[in-house]
């Protein structure tokens, strides 16, 4: 079990960015390197108060932000709704896995932009294409989860379930279904953090808004202060929606662990 | 015969490659009657477990028949409630749920399910216990419930595969006098696996010895001493001299193939 409160960890994780903070303070206002590069924290934070006050671009935060979480979770929800019961239904039956697996095996270590070229040129520039790079990216980890779930689920539930008068399709929803999902929310955690970051970089390589976009347009004018508002934006929603996911998870399959 | 309830005769078991086949029964032949409480004790190993399996359903014999009331046992159905020697109850359900668990599936009317789940939890002794999880539940208390739930299909036999195995030696005690005290009150038919030759003899009416593997069924003892030995009702066991020459026959028995 964790332990709640003030550990000694805990200390140690602030006091290690209360340093990287005061270093790159010290750093940039003792004008160590130059400002066009490294832009000091006070900076940082007036550019995000301007951009949150003003946008970027004419567009305004939130519209970046939007069309960033439209395409993330658009391609997620699509992502769940097919990798779930194709990751499950592979772990039931060795005839859909020999169908499936080997397509998800392949496509799967290949670097997203690698195909994205195509999807570009198959799709156009606008939102279909960067959806399906992101529903590609964020299938395979959830239908992984899903057949590794299946194939490691204690086969007592299953006969037990049995000798208890339940047929195929209660069997499938009230034990397998139950019993895969600590092991779904693993791969579901898996897929937004590597969707995430594929949506920052399919913004980079072709987009006209998102919060990826601005970055790039910002480093094109070496707005270094853009870019570092862009990173810590980023990383910050990439913190929250795993805390989010985990405060689910705990609700969802509390009894993972006493198992 | 009519109240023979499971009918193995001549049945086999092996697994294993067809190049490397290993025997795990041999020539098994018994007959389980209503009401009846059977043990079957032997050594670890010896395919105890198997012939259970092949009983629920689990595992279809590889020569021979196993029968109940007449008819070939082609896969588990809920006839045969089966107490696993490690419980499987799901933790998604709080313990209610889990005893509910058999009489939902089989479309049973909600207010005779609470009746029955309430009925059997008594029985169990889990009554105020019903919203709790399942990890919330010490191991005694675990598998009196998948007893209860078990019981709340109203099987006609009961498997039991060493439940109590896992449990300490004082809450063992208690679960004896439990099970003992739910055979004779629903007037069950139980089969149940031990390595225990002491619980066995007090709970069995028939207790059967198997030899090491390949198991085969080494004798058959019909006994009374859970009636004789708890006759008044409490928990002192008032034991006799037969009870001492069946044990020591029963560990000669078990010790002569070695």
């Amino acid at each position: 079990m964790k332990k709640r409160g003030f550990t000694t960890e805990k200390i140690i994780t602030a006091v290690t960015w209360l340093l990287i903070l005061l270093g790159w303070y010290l750093i940039t206002n003792l004008k160590m390197v130059s400002s066009t590069l490294v832009p000091s924290p006070q900076k940082v934070v007036t550019t995000f108060l301007a951009i949150l006050q003003n946008g970027y671009n004419k567009i305004s935060i939130w519209s970046h932000l939007w069309a960033s979480f439209e395409r993330l979770f658009l391609a997620l929800g699509l992502a769940v709704a097919t990798g779930i019961p194709l990751g499950l239904l592979s772990g039931y039956f060795s005839k859909v896995k020999a169908v499936i697996d080997s397509i998800v095996e392949f496509y799967r270590p290949l670097p997203p932009l690698a195909y994205y070229t195509l999807l570009v040129l198959w799709l156009g520039i606008d939102n279909t294409s960067k959806v399906t790079l992101l529903y590609l990216a964020g299938f395979a980890p959830i239908y992984i989860a899903c057949v590794s779930a299946v194939n490691n689920i204690k086969q007592d539930y299953i006969l037990s379930a049995k000798s208890l008068g339940a047929n195929q399709k209660q069997i499938f929803f009230k034990i397998v279904l139950p019993a895969c999902l600590p092991e779904i929310f693993i791969g579901l955690r898996t897929a937004v953090g590597i969707s995430y970051t594929t949506l920052v970089a399919a913004e980079m390589v072709a987009a006209t808004s998102g919060i990826g976009w601005m970055v790039l347009d910002a480093s094109n004018f070496l707005k270094s202060d853009v870019i570092f508002v862009g990173i810590l934006l980023m990383g910050a929603s990439g913190i929250l929606i795993d805390a989010i996911l985990r405060f689910i998870e705990k609700r969802v399959v509390f009894w993972k662990g006493f198992v | 015969m009519e109240d023979v309830l499971i009918d193995i005769e001549n049945l086999n078991f092996e697994y294993g490659t067809k190049a490397n086949k290993i025997a795990a029964l041999e020539n098994i032949n018994i007959k389980i009657e209503k009401g009846e409480f059977v043990c079957l004790l032997g050594p670890s190993g010896c395919g105890k477990s198997t012939l259970l399996k092949i009983i629920a359903g689990y595992l279809q014999p590889t020569t021979g028949t196993c029968k109940m009331k007449g008819e070939s046992i082609q896969g588990p159905d809920w006839n045969r409630g089966v107490v696993f020697q490690s419980p499987t109850l799901y933790p998604w359900m709080n313990l209610k749920d889990n005893v509910e668990f058999g009489p939902k599936m089989r479309g049973v009317s909600e207010d005779e399910i609470h009746e029955i789940s309430a009925h059997y939890l008594e029985e169990v002794k889990l009554t105020g216990f019903e919203d709790k999880w399942i990890f919330e539940l010490s191991g005694g208390m675990k598998q009196r419930a998948e007893i209860a739930r078990a019981l709340a299909n109203h099987p006609e036999v009961i498997l039991m595969d060493e439940p109590f195995g896992a449990l300490d030696a004082l809450t063992r005690v208690d679960m004896q006098g439990l099970i003992r005290e739910i055979w004779q009150k629903n007037d069950t038919t139980i089969f149940m696996i031990t390595h225990d030759i002491d619980e066995a003899l007090s709970l069995g009416t028939k207790v059967l010895v198997m030899s090491d593997r390949p198991g085969k069924i080494l004798k058959e003892f019909k006994v009374d001493f859970t009636h004789k030995i708890f006759r008044d009702d409490s928990r002192h066991r008032k034991y006799d001299q037969q009870y001492f020459d069946i044990k020591d026959e029963i560990i000669d028995l078990i010790h002569s193939q070695d």
